[in-house]
């Protein structure tokens, strides 16, 4: 298959580009809803047009209601998301959340995708339970309570946890917190009695959760899956994720490139466009190679993880741990490009550097992905 | 079964059947690499059986046309062959400049003599060819080159040009059969004044000179032409034009030194550097961005080679490519130093294969300048890719 996108694929990624141009962009957005100190994170109105487009469900299957579409379709949508900066449920909802309901029972995915398909379900994401990612060890714990479980423990960076209808939630039902075997996943509703939030903003404006279980009781139909025989969905889920996250990654890095090449042919010193500067051009260059690199090294991981490659968790490490690398790299070089006014709220660019450190976090950095590589390369 | 499919699944058989298993292990040194031409000593029978039998498939040129010694694979049918090769770790039957450069700027400028001609010997590995671009006084500001042509208007012998002047850096011009080469033609216009010729490193007055490098070793010369008959009919494209062809043969030349086309498996060196313990942390986290840049850079390659394959990507994206490329290749042999330790100092012992780690290192300094300078392509980057003012 050539590394490039197919005809289709181009269609898809020109229209989500107007899409999101048109309606996700940050003055009609991010910075509105800052502005109205909106505390979902993301506006429901918006949520409903993505439905309309169908991207609510691309990843469902087709009986399930969906477009039964790949990662690669996933990360042209999440590519157009970070260039605008939109905020949206699309990453934890449509592209994790689609993935592990898919592992789900026939019932389990009839109560909770047809209203993810329709736009009106938001789904969250709980699996870190420390500042940084270390899905390898899960604590929280679900003890078996009758026919059902009772949940206890924290979890944090739930995000937008807090106006989700659902919580996926990572938690071990058997073994020792950091046994590979023994995690079960459960789709937990929002109205369960014994969950508490301490929503918090980010530094990007978006709205993140800790939330804490507090023997919240859980009928077996929560159940994702397998009881104890979780990992590989959470797998599943996790390279859904990372691989998402990385495209969204290139596409802030892509639109704070753009917007700092653009700046370079306005911004005028010693009576020269500053990008007549070689010392400026080289860095320009330099950032120019490292994104077409990322964007090549995401698409792989996503071509092989839809291709059910075995080599696919290496390239998602890879992918995600050289998007975060080099969409840092962008987004520090182009405030330092812009000048004065790229320390300014009012510009845009800031906005980008502000996004690059909650994407980077987002289901494990470049250092841990790093560090995943070597371990999956086997040293 | 898709007609890919079929087209793997026959082209692996064939593979297996004609493939010596010699031929399947890792290119250790310049010694393994069958480069073809009059003077060609082969290593053993395997290289030589391997050669032959795809040279009679046309697979050593497998997208080049049939009539011009190829297989006439299509883009799609090309990278099935390049990796059912990669997947046994077959070597290249055959490789040169006259595949990697000089074939694919004749089969845009070359006229349909000069194809079936030039192209069938490179196809066959009987001529060698190199390169005269580089002069003393042009590196980087190549289009400065003053080797001149003077036109000989001559109706007995035929019309022909007399070429005077020096190319350096020519690699393998000791080696090779036939070289192409830039000569001014009109010292009055810069860019419109070179011509693209190409001759016979055997005609009276061609003498070469290897230079030692760093390295020890001598893979560039010095070339000196004086008062070399050169006929008008080996010319490539028309007379002051020959730029054009350059700057199209030099994206090629960018190409096959960015090392675009690799493949993934052979990239990532972590595993086998770290091997009983030897790394130290810091080293190993070196190692482990290097492989994360590596599995990157592989995939990019994939990328370029599948656009270019198809007319898509930028025109000028081997720049970038060969910025990448060559910046990666010095890190990794950076990082083979490290992990060597003192076994990797030594520069003429058996067990080092003749202090193969260190000249290999020393070598890949000369990536990042041959072909262009890694500071000359960021500016080709900023000037045609980003459109930058001024530049």
């Amino acid at each position: 298959m050539p590394l490039f996108h197919t005809e289709d694929q181009a269609m898809l990624a020109a229209s989500v580009a107007g899409f999101m141009a048109d309606e996700g962009n940050i003055k009609k957005q991010l910075r509105s809803l800052r502005a109205s100190n909106c505390q979902d994170g993301f506006a429901h109105a918006l949520w409903k047009q993505f439905a309309e487009l169908g991207l609510t469900g691309m990843l469902a299957s087709e009986a399930d209601g969906g477009l039964a579409m790949g990662h690669v379709e996933a990360g042209i949508v999440l590519a157009e998301i970070g260039r605008n900066l939109t905020p949206s449920p699309f990453l934890t909802t449509s592209v994790m959340g689609v993935t592990a309901l898919a592992g789900g029972s026939d019932d389990l995915r009839g109560r909770w995708l047809p209203g993810v398909i329709a736009g009106d379900t938001v789904l969250a994401m709980a699996i870190d339970e420390g500042p940084k990612h270390r899905p390898q060890s899960i604590a929280v714990r679900a003890e078996r309570a009758g026919n059902g479980f009772r949940l206890s423990g924290k979890k944090q960076f739930v995000v937008q946890g807090a106006s989700a209808d659902a919580i996926i939630v990572a938690a071990r039902t058997a073994g020792r917190d950091d046994d590979a075997d023994g995690v079960t996943l459960f789709a937990v509703p929002r109205d369960a009695a014994g969950i508490g939030h301490n929503a918090v903003r980010l530094l990007d404006s978006s709205m993140a959760s800790h939330v804490t279980f507090d023997n919240v009781e859980l009928d077996g139909d929560c159940v994702i899956g397998d009881v104890d025989g979780g990992r590989a969905l959470l797998n599943s889920v996790l390279n859904a994720g990372r691989s998402g996250a990385a495209a969204e990654q290139t596409g802030v890095a892509s639109g704070a490139f753009d917007m700092t090449t653009a700046y370079l042919k306005t911004r005028k010193q010693f009576g020269k466009l500053i990008g007549e500067f070689q010392a400026l051009q080289h860095r320009a260059a330099h950032l120019y190679s490292e994104l077409e690199i990322a964007h090549a090294v995401v698409i792989k991981a996503q071509q092989l993880l839809d291709g059910g490659s075995d080599r696919a968790e290496l390239m998602v490490a890879a992918a995600k741990a050289k998007a975060g690398q080099v969409c840092n790299l962008t987004v520090r070089e182009s405030v330092q490009m812009h000048g004065g006014v790229g320390m300014t709220d009012e510009y845009d660019i800031g906005l980008y550097m502000k996004r690059d450190r909650a994407l980077a976090e987002f289901m494990g950095d470049q250092f841990y992905h790093t560090e995943r590589v070597a371990q999956l390369s086997g040293y | 079964m898709s007609d890919l499919e079929a087209f793997r699944s026959e082209l692996r058989s064939w593979i297996d059947a004609n493939c010596p298993a010699e031929m399947r292990e890792p290119v250790r040194d310049e010694d393994d690499i069958c480069w073809g031409g009059r003077n060609f000593t082969f290593k053993n029978d395997a290289q030589k059986a391997w050669l032959d039998a795809c040279i009679a498939k046309g697979y050593t040129v497998p997208d080049w046309p049939k009539a011009y010694g190829g297989a006439g694979m299509s883009p799609a049918e090309a990278k099935v062959w390049r990796e059912e090769l990669s997947r046994i770790g077959a070597r290249p039957p055959l490789s040169s400049f006259g595949i990697w450069m000089l074939g694919p700027a004749l089969l845009k400028f070359g006229t349909e003599a000069q194809k079936v001609h030039y192209l069938g010997e490179i196809a066959r590995g009987e001529i060698r060819w190199c390169q005269g671009y580089s002069e003393p006084g042009s590196g980087s500001d190549l289009v400065s080159l003053q080797t001149y042509g003077e036109e000989v208007i001559d109706p007995v012998g035929g019309d022909h040009w007399v070429v005077n002047g020096q190319k350096i850096w020519t690699s393998y011009a000791d080696k090779a059969d036939w070289i192409f080469c830039l000569v001014r033609t009109d010292k009055a216009n810069k860019y419109q004044g070179i011509s693209f010729l190409l001759f016979d490193m055997t005609t009276p007055g061609v003498t070469t000179k290897p230079i030692l490098l760093i390295s020890g070793n001598s893979p560039f010369c010095e070339t000196f032409f004086d008062n070399v008959k050169v006929p008008k009919v080996q010319i490539v494209g028309e007379v002051n034009r020959g730029w054009d062809v350059a700057k199209y043969l030099l994206g090629h030349e960018r190409e096959m030194i960015s090392g675009a086309g690799g493949g993934d498996r052979a990239t990532t060196i972590g595993a086998a550097l770290s091997r009983n313990g030897l790394a130290e942390p810091m080293l190993r986290a070196q190692l482990a961005m290097f492989d994360v840049d590596a599995l990157a850079y592989a995939a990019m390659g994939e990328k370029f080679l599948d656009e270019a394959k198809v007319g898509r990507g930028h025109p000028a994206q081997s720049n970038m490519m060969k910025y990448a490329g060559t910046e990666l290749n010095k890190r990794r042999h950076e990082l083979f130093m490290n992990a060597g330790g003192s076994n990797a100092l030594e520069w003429e012992s058996e067990e080092s294969r003749g202090g193969g780690t260190a000249r290999g290192w020393l070598r890949t300094k000369a990536n990042s300048i041959e072909g262009g300078t890694s500071e000359v392509m960021l500016n080709v980057v900023a000037k045609r890719i980003l459109d930058l003012p001024g530049a």
